[in-house]
């Protein structure tokens, strides 16, 4: 099943297509470039090349040292790399806030760290972060706070976090700590090279911005030593063992060097695009929420929550439309589970029950987005009984 | 038809939406997620969905899986809980039928387009007169009609069963043609929340107190304790904590609030009815009235017993009058009503207390 043909993509959130420049730019290592790039022949040369000339691309768009690029084989490894990482070297806890991707949030939990309240917005609540770290501070000691992790976007609803805020407060009120930004959601949207100087700790994911799946990155300011999650070989400078995914790595730089390059435009021209479908919706329908103002979230995120509808329902129809959109994470067996952000913003459950995450990017086109209002508005009348 | 088939991941039902595609409906399966919690079959059972989208993937049909886990614990695991603190012995299979499949799953489906909602149990769907019957399934070893009794006429219109005029052998045999991944799996005994290494003990210990419990006879004398009040069942034999070798006794009556567990023998369980609570009718009352007589069932494989029905004029209370006295049935269970045939099912309810003779 071809998406263009068929499908109405707006599920850019959970994965994007791949660029086809991305796609072309690593085929070569999944043919006739298939060497090893840590062997010792001149075969095997000419691959590091790639995998070096990769990592140079990835730290200019970051704003880092090629150095603190390091590849992992996912969003989710990294994000663990970071929190696990940081844990096992240095003890103490991780705090995060209670919007994040279960890869963050799940990794904080199980080592024990403490979670912060968000915002309406989905976005960390500024005063609890420092009143956690103060608690921490006073009673268990200035260094029981190892990390401090939030995400630069969220998932589901596109808030925005101010990551450079955070890091303020973390300086001052958990001055051991390190700080790590899951951006996964924002490679997108927003100029890396305004987060990295915030953070010690950054995590990416390809598949997020027109990359494979399979491969990830993260950033790690020299100086920050991490306990490495995998044992091996030591590829990743001792930061993370495992045969270097050079075919993944090759591709996530020229996904990531075009999505930088094409950051400005796509942003206007998807923001404008997102504004057309929800505006429509909202227009068009009762008791719809746009979930996040836009003001505080990214173009992409198409975030609605419609009262008196289910979720799981408005999807099959959607489904059955050829229209790819989501409510929020599934579980292992395949069912939607209530999303733990809109818990944490404190949405109304008249509301949440009707969650709708459509997620833009730099495919949709206008069609996509006509075409997606008009099914919704349609099966949201039928769900609700409203004669048409 | 546009056909939504409930697929647990089992050989009925694998073989129930088979049956469907071959008989040329739009079908589309959907496994529910019911328990989150612990499961033989792992966290909310994921290799029985798995099951069920291999099964569906290969009959070219869509797999969906809805998530009605709140509905189950609403409707199913918290009155399960509950009813258990009362002293009762309730069925959670017949209240997840009654809350979940046959009614959120069968909304949903309406809601969405479909014109019914099949399922595996062995049971039939059979017109008669003109009119559609809930009749026993043709296997009778295998007959499901007992936990499915709530589903009446309106609701008829629009379930299917299609392996219901099958025998388990042929359910199997068909499964194992297609080469359904299911073919040998074995049946599912339990209640889906209850491990097989926790049992029931584990589940409720969790959840509520457990109140150790004096153990009399009839005449009021001690012989014994045990250790969960609210785990003994009336008419109960086993695991009452009495030494072996005499007569059999069982739990004839249970007085939650001072803990005694009285035993007895066999007579002393012999009622003449039952209350029956919460009666639903496949046609309403009046049908299942017309009857001189109905054969009343009182567990999913028990043998069913002749007994009179009254309704009182205000079709409040139901009541169950043997032809001879039976065993005091646990309140909670289910009982269900068939004609004097003992094919088709007219109604069934909750055992409540028993009748005193007239």
């Amino acid at each position: 099943m071809d998406v263009g043909d068929t499908l109405t993509y707006l599920d850019h959130a959970a994965t994007t297509p791949m660029r086809p420049e991305a796609l072309e730019a690593m085929l070569p290592f999944l043919t006739e470039r298939f060497a090893n790039p840590s062997g010792s022949h001149r075969f095997a040369r000419s691959v590091r090349q790639a995998v070096d000339e990769a990592r140079d691309v990835v730290a200019e768009v970051i704003g880092c040292d090629p150095g603190e690029v390091v590849f992992t084989g996912c969003g989710t490894e990294s994000d663990n790399a970071a929190i696990v990482g940081t844990q096992r070297r240095h003890g103490g806890i991780a705090v995060c806030a209670a919007a994040e991707h279960h890869a963050v949030l799940h990794a904080v939990e199980h080592g024990g760290g403490r979670v912060v309240a968000v915002d309406a917005a989905g976005r960390i609540d500024l005063d609890a972060l420092r009143s956690t770290l103060d608690d921490e501070r006073e009673h268990r000691g200035a260094a029981h706070v190892s990390i401090v992790s939030v995400m630069a976007v969220n998932n589901e609803v596109g808030s925005i976090n101010p990551v450079a805020e955070v890091a303020d407060i973390v300086r001052e009120h958990a001055p051991h700590a390190l700080v790590h930004t899951d951006a996964v959601q924002a490679a997108c949207w927003i100029d890396l090279r305004t987060l990295a100087p915030h953070v010690q700790l950054l995590a990416l994911s390809a598949h997020k911005f027109g990359g494979p799946k399979g491969v990830g990155v993260l950033m790690a300011r020299s100086g920050t030593v991490l306990e490495p999650l995998l044992q091996g070989g030591g590829q990743e400078r001792d930061r993370r063992s495992g045969t270097h995914n050079v075919a993944g790595i090759v591709a996530m730089a020229e996904a990531l060097r075009l999505t930088d390059r094409e950051r400005v435009a796509d942003n206007l021209r998807i923001e404008q695009l997102r504004n057309r479908l929800v505006d429509t919706l909202c227009a068009s329908l009762d008791d719809v929420i746009e979930t996040v103002p836009r003001d505080a979230k990214v173009a992409g995120s198409a975030h609605v929550c419609i009262a008196g509808i289910e979720s799981e329902s408005l999807l099959y129809l959607l489904d059955e439309a050829d229209i790819c959109a989501s409510a929020a994470s599934a579980c292992a067996s395949g069912a939607m589970e209530p999303s733990h952000v809109l818990a944490a913003m404190g949405v109304d459950k008249r509301f949440s029950l009707g969650a709708l995450r459509m997620s833009l990017g730099f495919t949709t086109t206008e069609a996509d987005v006509d075409r997606a209002a008009a099914v919704i508005i349609d099966a949201v009348h039928r769900l609700r009984g409203v004669p048409r | 038809m546009k056909v939504m088939c409930a697929m647990s991941g089992g050989v009925d039902s694998s073989v129930a939406a088979a049956l469907l595609v071959e008989q040329g409906h739009q079908v589309v399966g959907v496994t529910m997620r019911l328990w989150g919690g612990e499961s033989d079959t792992g966290c909310c059972s994921v290799s029985d969905v798995d099951d069920a989208r291999r099964v569906a993937q290969q009959l070219g049909i869509d797999h969906l899986v809805f998530n009605f886990s709140e509905d189950f614990d609403e409707h199913v695991v918290t009155p399960y809980v509950q009813a258990h603190t009362a002293g009762m012995t309730p069925n959670p299979c017949i209240e997840c039928n009654r809350h979940v499949k046959f009614a959120r799953l069968s909304e949903r489906a309406a809601l969405l387009g479909f014109d019914a909602v099949a399922t595996g149990h062995h049971a039939r769907v059979t017109s008669l007169d003109g009119r559609l019957e809930l009749e026993r399934g043709f296997d009778r070893d295998k007959d499901q009609s007992y936990v499915v009794h709530m589903i009446d006429e309106v609701e008829l219109q629009r379930t299917l069963f299609p392996v219901g005029g099958m025998t388990k052998p042929q359910v199997r045999d068909h499964a194992a043609r297609l080469g359904l991944r299911t073919a040998t799996k074995p049946d599912s005994q339990d209640v889906c929340f209850i491990t097989s290494t926790g049992g029931r003990t584990a589940f409720l210990g969790k959840r509520i107190p457990m109140r150790s419990a004096t153990v009399v006879d009839t005449a009021g004398a001690r012989v014994g304790t045990v250790p969960a009040v609210e785990m003994v069942t009336l008419g109960q034999r086993r695991g009452i904590g009495l030494p072996g070798g005499g007569p059999k006794r069982f739990v004839v009556d249970i007085d939650l609030d001072r803990a005694i567990v009285t035993v007895g023998d066999e007579g002393d369980l012999l009622v003449p009815g039952h209350v029956v609570h919460e009666a639903t009718w496949v046609h309403g009352p009046a049908a299942a009235l017309a009857h001189e007589s109905v054969l009343v069932q009182s567990s999913a494989h028990g043998v069913p017993q002749p007994a009179t029905l009254t309704i009182d004029d205000r079709g409040c209370v139901t009541r169950v009058r043997w032809l001879t006295p039976q065993r005091r049935i646990a309140p909670g269970q289910s009982m269900v009503l068939y004609d004097p045939s003992d094919r088709f099912v007219l109604g069934g309810g909750i055992a409540g207390g028993p009748l005193t003779n007239p």
